[in-house]
């Protein structure tokens, strides 16, 4: 197969950037999008071009580290799937393929298609866990059931692989499912619903304090997120929110 | 050549750990204050250690490649954790647990630290349940297990096929809120160039800002390598594009002994290779196999029929199948440990029975598991008299609930469905046992540097058994180094702040610059990539799934030829000064390219087959492996000698066993 691609490139965070216009042959349509990739920065090193900076790591789609915005989507055409799952045979021969980085002014471009996502680290460090120490001797797992339907619940939440896909695709570039999708997997635990209040609130600020834009429900996140994160999470956590602030403690 | 000596505790088996950790010295409160310690690879064992030592107090800094700790390559871990929790009441046990392991390692682990990762299991599976790690559960609200290969118990916890994702958040979520309390320092986007000793101790690093470019210079008391495994010297692998050698490297050319490298986990089940630009391969977890079942056709005319397109797997009937592990292990059948499994695979797709247009892959097949969960679901839900097609739907619920994430991973990647017809799979590089050697404290041989999680050697043998990765690497990073990397620093009270501006951070900072540098210099005009590729054909050939000593000898003579087409061709674009991708990857492939070689030397020199090293030389007539206790019931620990990995000296570790009387390992 034959591509020809159009790509963002941007030599550093304060340098204008500009699409690059390339062309690959002898695709093969097995590739991963991230192999095709890859073909073009074998091409252009050669050619003596500086090839394109994009994250990628595991390739499996379970790190969350490739962020391509791809033909006006994130992580492309395809629904569940992340970049580096992305097969070139969703593509036809001869396309044209744009790709962009997942923009929002909370993800600064590093360089090329490469982007700052640690601002959800921060949304993290706000509260994303259970104040537990390292102990040898914490009650036995076994010691507290959970409802199997609330385990499968905060379990499909903790699923979030924190790619930032649903940023990039929201036009108000929300973190709201990546935020609710942890408030939820927490507050939908026994060990997490002790601190639920304060993380809910603690999050949310911080969310707010990077820059990210509100929720105005338009779903776009759900629809684009490779793991199939719920809405319903945004849901749970506005209500958490809500119960939070309007308590007295 | 030196006796090693690995600190083991004195004592009966099973007291060693709990009296060790009763006599060792410790350090107050406010000492820990006083006190730094680097950090680097945030993965299970590096994520875990740095969180337990700040909340112990100390200083912590931590350090990885990628643009945060959530990404580490634990992330992708499918299948579960062991633990010894014995709640299928099953018999299990901490001893039966420690059996199955050093049983699983071909005997080539060490005793003692064997049954601490047993000892600690149970409070592993406390603390992540604490943390509110969604593991799965039953209906009654307690937790499931599932077995794994080379048991016959089921002590595996598991989240889906999404297990290591789920302990590595756990973690990673014990980090960041140390982090948020200042007790962290997060350094992403960083990677270690080089180890910094003083007075022979480890007192920092030299690291890359990748962002910047810029060399930075830390220094610490202690320095704890938690950097993973070097199984990307295959270049095809189920490690993540970024896994390296290359801060273990930089310790082992600085004094660290590297041990028993040639010991490689070929994984039996992953999705075999479809063209020559795979950038990597895709594991399809170990736990598919305690419902799926591998075969490949009876005859090899219908295996040539099913390569040429002319036959379905599914239009083969039961008798025209060979079910090759239950044939030939019938009391562990499918769930044979993953050398076994592997070199099985290897035998039949060499014999001709290969199921794709490669030769190189076998069927997974998951009908019977379906029919079976069919049926017991209509029962459950009192379906009367169902039909083939009201089973199959049913059955494939059940298989989709506790594997859904795995088929539709093997979807996207094959286009085929497998609810539909069988997986294809084939062995691929996954982990590597051998690892910088350590003592029972988790101290490489440079005073003050630990190696924890899949970057040691200690507890694995010669072949690592199904979910004890992940349970050795949180073992590794809660339970232990926080205790034995206390007992050193206990001698560091008085020492007071680490100063990074000696003439030997200086030197190492210049021996990175002018190594970084040499590379962009360079008149070269290949790619990094095609001496990465090219390494890994020789690595896969000459040092794989099955070893012999004219190979390996080939292997080392090819390895250092394309050493020095390497540093003579290669072309690195870009400058110093900036983020530079392909300068990062030139100097791991470098690394690499001596690994390689040291890898073989170490296959060579060991003249026995044990694990997941398998000298072609020593077999029985079965086509099993044959271990030779009397000569090779040792640990070969590496020594970097005069800049050239061909001139390593060994050092042996002797391996006693009081407790475990060496058998041939038999899953018949």
């Amino acid at each position: 197969m034959k591509f020809t691609i159009n790509v963002w490139r941007q030599s550093g965070p304060k340098e204008k950037g500009g699409i690059a216009t390339y062309k690959v042959n002898n695709i093969s349509d097995d590739m991963s999008f991230l192999e095709m990739i890859d073909v073009l920065n074998e091409q252009l090193i050669i050619q003596d071009i500086e090839p394109v900076v994009f994250d990628h790591d595991c390739r499996e789609g379970i790190c969350g580290m490739c962020s391509m915005f791809i033909n006006g989507e994130a992580h492309g055409p395809g629904r569940g799937v992340t970049t580096c799952q992305l097969h070139m045979r969703e593509f036809q021969d001869g396309d044209t393929i744009t790709i962009e980085p997942f923009r929002a002014k909370a993800f600064p471009i590093i360089k090329d298609l490469m982007v700052d996502r640690s601002a959800f680290d921060r949304i993290i460090q706000a509260g994303g866990y259970v104040s537990v120490n390292t102990s040898g001797n914490l009650p036995d797992a076994n010691a507290t059931p959970i409802e199997k339907q609330d385990a499968d619940a905060a379990f499909d939440a903790a699923t979030c692989i924190g790619c930032g896909a649903c940023v990039a695709t929201c036009k108000n570039a929300s973190a709201m499912l990546f935020t609710s999708a942890k408030v939820s997997q927490l507050s939908l635990l026994p060990q997490g619903k002790i601190e639920a209040s304060e993380r809910v609130l603690n999050m949310v600020k911080q969310m707010d304090l990077e820059g990210f834009g509100n929720c105005t429900n338009t779903g776009a996140c759900e629809v684009e997120c490779p793991k199939g994160i719920s809405i319903e999470n945004i849901a749970r956590m506005n209500r958490d929110y809500i119960s939070a602030s309007l308590s007295s403690k | 050549m030196s006796k090693l000596n690995a600190n083991i505790p004195d004592g009966s088996l099973a007291d060693k750990w709990t009296k060790h950790k009763a006599k060792i010295p410790l350090v107050s409160p406010a000492n820990k204050r006083q006190i730094d310690v680097i950090v680097v690879g945030t993965g299970l064992a590096g994520s875990s250690a740095a969180a337990s030592l700040a909340e112990l107090g100390y200083n912590v800094k931590a350090f990885c490649f990628q643009d945060s700790p959530r990404r580490a390559h634990s992330i992708a871990a499918q299948g579960g954790i062991n633990a010894a929790k014995n709640y299928q009441n099953d018999g299990d046990s901490t001893y039966r647990l420690f059996y199955d392991t050093i049983k699983g390692g071909d005997y080539r682990s060490r005793e003692a630290n064997v049954h601490r990762l047993a000892e600690v299991s149970a409070s592993i599976i406390d603390q992540c349940v604490a943390q509110g790690v969604p593991f799965a559960r039953e209906y009654g609200g307690l937790l499931d297990n599932r077995s794994f290969g080379g048991v016959q118990v089921s002590r595996t916890f598991y989240a889906k096929g999404q297990t290591g994702q789920q302990l590595l958040l756990g973690a990673y979520s014990a980090l960041s809120r140390q982090v948020a309390k200042g007790r962290v320092e997060l350094l992403s986007r960083h990677e270690m160039v080089e180890l910094v000793k003083v007075d022979g101790k480890a007192r920092g690093i030299i690291a890359r800002n990748l962002v910047t470019g810029e060399l930075e210079r830390h220094s610490a008391h202690a320095v704890l390598l938690c950097t993973g495994g070097y199984g990307n010297v295959f270049y095809l692998s189920t490690n993540a594009m970024g896994s390296n050698v290359t801060a273990a490297w930089k310790a082992h050319r600085k004094g660290a002994y590297m041990a028993n490298p040639c010991f490689t986990q070929i994984h039996p089940t992953c999705i075999p290779v479809s063209g020559d630009s795979q950038s990597k391969l895709t594991l399809m977890s170990e736990s598919l196999r305690n419902d799926g079942r591998i075969w490949v056709p009876k005859n090899s005319e219908d295996a040539a029929a099913i390569r040429n397109g002319n036959l379905k797997p599914t239009e083969l009937t039961e008798e025209n199948r060979d079910y090759y592990l239950e044939r030939r292990y019938p009391a562990f059948g499918n769930l044979v440990p993953r050398d076994v499994a592997s070199r099985a695979a290897k035998e039949r797709c060499d014999a001709g029975y290969g199921v794709n247009k490669t030769g190189e892959a076998v069927y997974l097949d998951f009908s019977s598991a379906i029919q079976r969960f069919g049926a017991e679901a209509a029962l459950v839900q009192g379906v009367k008299n169902p039909n083939d097609d009201e089973i199959r739907k049913l059955g494939e619920k059940v298989v989709e609930s506790k594997y859904g994430n795995l088929f539709q991973m093997y979807e996207k990647i094959t286009a085929q469905n497998p609810y539909k017809t069988p997986m294809m799979i084939y062995p691929a590089v996954h982990y590597t046992m051998g690892g910088i050697w350590v003592d029972y404290n988790l101290m490489t041989t440079v005073p003050g540097l630990f190696a924890l999680g899949e970057a040691n050697f200690s507890d694995h043998g010669a072949n690592r058994l199904g979910a004890s990765a992940l349970m050795q690497g949180l073992a590794d990073g809660y339970f232990v180094a926080p205790y034995t990397v206390g007992t050193y620093l206990s001698e560091d009270i008085t020492t007071g702040k680490i100063s990074t501006n000696s003439p030997e951070f200086e030197e190492a900072e210049n021996i990175s610059r002018k190594r970084m540098e040499g590379f962009l210099n360079n008149k070269g005009s290949i790619p990094i990539e095609v001496f990465h590729r090219e390494l890994g054909k020789i690595m896969w050939s000459q040092c794989g799934m099955a070893r012999n000593a004219k190979d390996l000898k080939k292997g080392i003579a090819d390895i250092r030829l394309l050493r020095d087409k390497f540093y003579a061709d290669v072309k690195v674009p870009g400058k110093m000064n900036e983020m530079n991708p392909e300068l990062d990857k030139a100097g791991r492939v470098a690394d690499f390219l001596e690994l390689g070689e040291l890898m073989c030397i170490d296959a060579l020199t060991r003249e026995e087959s044990c694990g997941g090293h398998f000298r072609e030389e020593f077999q029985s007539k079965e086509g099993e492996a044959v271990r030779k206790d009397d000569e090779f019931a040792f640990v070969a620990a590496w020594e970097f000698a005069e800049s050239d990995p061909g001139k390593s000296k060994l050092h042996k570790e002797e391996l006693s066993f009081q407790d475990v009387k060496l058998n041939t390992r038999s899953y018949k």
